[in-house]
């Protein structure tokens, strides 16, 4: 039978490390001029040093350096005064020069800091994740192994190999050993790279899309027995895709762990995989035997210096820490701590911001993304943002609502005809004929009609019965079709029983 | 024609009296009378060369202003990328591929309307003193046939012994221009570390390999020199400055007041009792001049060889790791159903040399977690004492002077089992690479014993390369007038075919 992770967390304390990569968003690749566009035509975006060539040499892209040295100090860094790039060599096909150019032991940024906050049994609580350092290097190819039966390169009948992706550049961001999270290491975990991402959003730094890989998280996981000083054997996760594989590919790894330990056996030092479908993890590469990748100083960079007067100019133009950031937009839309936590936990925060500072009411941007158009993303399973719906869009219409162009129920068929791909709003309501009924002829002529039909509720309503006015609106809507809107058909219903 | 100087031919260019097609025509043929017995090139670019010269005329013809050494004939050093020539770095590995750019030396040779003949000979990857690594056949020193041309550029240097071509690239990574230029009686300049762009050198030993300027004469060496170096974006490691003003050193020789430091442990025992006699008499020659000759001391040089040892091979094992099968080059083994991984094996098996494999295997050895601190880092630290060592003497002088090499050219085939012995023939050479500073090495004349040629080296600090221009160019002078001819006069005629 399973362990429940109550019975985990009774016997042991979980300890974390995080690895996070994060692609930068340079308009072109760390160490040569080639485009870092995604999607290109396969070996399209390479040139003589990105597919290592006899004779090339790499050249440091000074945009990548201040990403990094950004997102050091958005992390409470310090700032290296110097550091230098290192070779880590092994051989694989889809490395160019079987080695790839990272950062060793100088890393440009080291011994920062990350506060998080979940909420647990007793409130909410801050937890504070130190960050051992912060380095640059270089992504790899890519190879598709074609023919064998797990995609992976042992069984293949052949294999590809796309440059495109060599060369784009990346940044590592490691915690130090994280103790002391309890039964909430999933959550803090979760929030964690939540937190991150936030931040280097808010820097633009990255794209920051874990479905798309320019975020991928490694997670360290090890249990020792509540008390216990000595660290267990660590697995490490790899490439969890998502903020909510993060919780539970940490959870599930708890329990894994948990089961091999009270069974007497032992936990293997290994990489895993996780499957997102299962939210279990598969064993992948052993790393029992610590693999030798002999680095050494690059000797084609020269050390990266950078000047103490630009890093105070790099402090000086951070944005505002997402967590404050956070704070102000709850106050200024004076929303309820209940509701702040659902748009963060849906991940529309961001969006929601966007659309009001396009001009909408940040209720009602609120309620369009966190309820309908939540609901259809949920429905098709895909993050918020792969739908086709802006900020602009969602701004729009929650304008023409305003302006009694739509009613809510119209407004409703729009959103779905622009998520649907019909094209922006103006078009989905050209298209669909979408129109408010705003004719007070037309609205008086179907009043008239449905006052005749049912007299006795007309009559009461006449006779100061409001509540039955419902009842001749919703005739009245249905007679419309749909296009009118409510609160004029309701004022027009009142005024012609009496109610003035 | 052909044994006049760079200069010289670039002198008849401009007035008119002759063409680059004419100097090019009589380079090709000199190459296809010798060069079977020499084996100078790898590659002879009869089409390519003809055209850029027929251009360079045609621009001349034009008026156009053109650079000093517009349409004078070069080899290239097989280990420079040039678009669309076969480029292999003597290396089997590389056999069939042609580069797709331009090295930056390439570029501006090009720019300069400098006339590429082909591309010469070399130990494979660079890694030798003879010539006999490369995976084509050893070149021949002029001089004597049976003898090797030096290592790694032999190609480069018996290409100008023998009046193949009268300037050449190559590269220095322990002693590869100098040594051979030694051995051949012809002058080898490594610039400063960082002078000449190494975007597109095949790597050996990035921290170490420097690209330089071959030639005849001092002055056609600093011609060339000027064309090839300056900042270059696409190198990292370039140095962001002014070119030292090398052509005016070399024209002015003028070494009155100059202190001429003798390294104390680059002499005595080792070396040949001619080539020391050469020196000295050099040293005379100097001091007749008006400089004060100084002895100055670097105790650390007798480790130079042992950390050099572990550095490049360390960094070769890794910059030769990208020769896999996978892009360019050999691929051996790619039967149905072979894996990636054998097929890089085995490309990497019958591809490399023997030379080239035991650097591979010294270096990744010497990189290995828990031999590092010991091996690579000590070596470092052995750089850094080297280094100390220039900077103090440089203190006391302006140059420092030596023997190129503790001898004159041994036989092809007398060393070639015996490495040790073989590297010991750059132990003069190689402290210069270790601290990145300038070397130049030339003819001192003919060892009395043997009658083979000995190599005076000039070392200057780095970013002062000039110096060494202005003290070669003295000793050029002083020599030239006691011999009444330069010394390359003395070289066997090689009739050929």
């Amino acid at each position: 039978m399973a362990l429940s992770y109550d019975d985990v967390i009774a016997k042991y304390e979980p300890v974390l490390g995080l690895e996070v990569h994060v692609e930068l968003n340079t308009k072109s690749k760390m160490f040569c001029g080639c485009s870092t566009i995604f999607g290109g035509e396969p070996n399209t975006q390479t040139c003589p040093v990105c597919l290592a060539l006899p004779g090339a040499l790499p050249t440091v892209n000074e945009k990548a350096i201040e990403s990094t040295i950004k997102i050091g100090l958005a992390l409470n860094c310090s700032i290296a005064p110097f550091s230098r790039f290192a070779r880590k060599n092994y051989f694989y096909p889809d490395m160019p020069k079987n080695f790839q150019i990272s950062q060793y032991d100088e890393p440009i940024c080291v011994n920062g800091y990350v506060d998080v906050e979940i909420e647990t049994d007793e409130g909410p609580k801050s937890f504070r994740i130190e960050i051992e350092r912060v380095h640059m290097e270089e992504d790899t190819g890519k190879s598709l192994h074609v023919g064998g039966a797990t995609g992976r390169i042992h069984g293949a009948e052949y294999s590809l190999l796309d440059y495109n992706r060599a060369g784009i550049p990346l940044v590592e961001i490691v915690t130090k050993i994280v103790p002391g999270t309890g039964k909430y290491a999933p959550e803090v975990a979760k929030a964690y790279v939540a937190e991150l991402r936030d931040v280097l959003r808010s820097l633009g730094v990255s794209d920051v899309k874990m479905e798309q890989g320019s975020l991928r998280c490694d997670a360290n996981v090890s249990l020792r027995l509540i008390g216990a000083q000595t660290l267990g054997t660590r697995s490490e996760t790899k490439n969890v895709n998502s903020l909510r594989s993060v919780e539970r590919a940490i959870r599930g790894e708890m329990i894994r762990h948990a089961e091999l330990l009270n069974k007497g056996e032992r936990v293997i030092q290994e990489t895993r995989h996780f499957q997102e479908d299962t939210g279990l993890t598969r064993s992948g590469r052993s790393k029992e035997q610590a693999e030798d990748y002999r680095y050494f100083p690059e000797p084609d960079l020269v050390p990266v210096a950078p000047d103490a007067a630009w890093i105070e100019t790099l402090r000086a133009g951070l944005p505002e820490r997402p967590s404050i950031h956070r704070k102000r937009l709850q106050e200024a839309w004076s929303v309820p701590d209940k509701e702040m936590a659902a748009m963060i936990n849906a991940d529309v925060l961001n969006i929601v911001e966007a659309t009001v500072n396009l001009g909408a009411d940040p209720t009602k941007a609120r309620s369009w993304w966190l309820g309908e158009i939540s609901r259809i993303a949920n429905e098709k399973n895909v993050a918020i943002t792969e739908l086709a719906i802006t900020a602009a869009d969602v701004a729009e219409i929650v304008a023409l609502v305003t302006a009694g162009e739509l009613t809510d129920k119209l407004a409703r068929q729009v959103v779905e005809g622009v998520i649907a791909g019909e094209g922006k709003p103006a078009e989905v309501i050209a298209q669909r004929g979408i129109k408010v009924v705003n004719d007070d002829g037309a609205l008086m002529a179907a009043i008239e009609k449905v006052c005749a039909e049912q007299p006795e509720t007309a009559e009461k309503i006449r006779n100061g019965h409001l509540p039955a006015a419902g009842a001749l609106i919703g005739a009245v809507m249905k007679e419309t079709k749909g296009q009118a809107d409510a609160a004029r058909v309701r004022e027009l219903l009142l005024g012609h029983l009496g109610h003035v | 024609m052909i044994h006049l100087s760079a200069a010289q031919m670039a002198t008849k260019l401009a007035d008119g009296e002759t063409t680059s097609v004419a100097l090019t025509h009589a380079h090709l043929e000199r190459i296809n009378a010798v060069d079977t017995d020499v084996h100078a090139f790898l590659f002879v670019d009869k089409d390519g060369a003809l055209k850029q010269a027929a251009e360079v005329d045609a621009k001349r013809a034009a008026g156009e202003k053109l650079a000093p050494l517009a349409g004078v004939p070069l080899a290239l050093k097989d280990v420079m990328t040039q678009k669309g020539i076969p480029t292999t770095a003597g290396s089997k590995i590389l056999e069939g591929w042609r580069p797709p750019y331009d090295s930056t030396v390439v570029a501006k040779l090009k720019a300069n309307d400098i006339v590429i003949l082909g591309k010469t000979n070399m130990d494979e990857f660079a890694m030798g003193s003879s010539t006999e690594n490369s995976a084509y056949g050893p070149t021949h020193n002029p001089w004597d046939l049976t003898r090797i041309p030096g290592g790694s550029g032999g190609g480069s240097s018996a290409a100008l012994a023998a009046f193949e071509a009268p300037l050449a690239i190559g590269t220095d990574t322990g002693g590869s221009i100098r040594q051979p230029a030694a051995v051949t009686g012809t002058v080898g300049v490594k610039p400063t570390y960082g002078a000449v762009s190494r975007y597109g050198l095949i790597a050996f030993s990035s921290s170490l390999d420097q690209a330089g300027p071959c030639a005849r004469t001092v002055l056609d060496a600093a011609l060339l020199h000027e064309a090839i170096a300056g900042h270059d974006p696409k190198d990292s490691t370039s140095i962001n400055a002014p070119v030292p003003q090398v052509v005016a050193a070399a024209k002015s020789g003028d070494v009155k007041g100059m202190k001429i430091g003798v390294v104390k442990e680059l002499n005595g025992d080792g070396y040949q009792s001619g080539v020391r006699t050469r020196f000295e008499e050099s040293l005379e020659l100097l001091a007749a001049a008006g400089a004060e000759i100084v002895e100055v001391s670097a105790p650390n040089f007798e480790y130079a060889l042992a950390a050099y040892y572990l550095i490049a091979p360390s960094e070769c094992s890794s910059n030769l790791a990208r020769f896999d099968a996978m892009r360019y080059g050999l691929r051996i083994g790619d039967v149905d159903g072979a894996s990636a991984e054998s097929v890089m094996n085995l490309t990497r098996e019958i591809g490399f040399g023997r030379e080239v494999k035991r650097r591979i295997i010294l270096g990744t050895y010497a990189l290995s977690s828990g031999y590092y601190d010991a091996y690579y880092g000590s070596a470092q630290k052995v750089r850094t004492l080297i280094t100390q060592d220039f900077n103090r003497a440089f203190e006391k002088c302006d140059v420092m002077v030596s023997p190129t090499c503790p001898t004159t050219a041994f036989k092809i085939g007398e060393k070639s089992n015996d490495p040790i012995a073989m590297y010991l023939n750059d132990i003069a050479t190689i402290p210069v690479n270790m601290a990145g500073i300038g070397g130049m090495s030339l003819p001192a004349g003919l060892a009395p014993e043997d009658g083979l040629p000995v190599g005076f080296q000039i070392m200057s600090p780095a970013m002062q390369d000039q110096r060494m221009y202005l003290v070669g160019a003295a000793l050029e002078a002083a020599l030239l007038s006691k011999w009444g001819a330069p010394l390359l006069s003395q070289v066997p005629a090689l009739v050929g075919k």
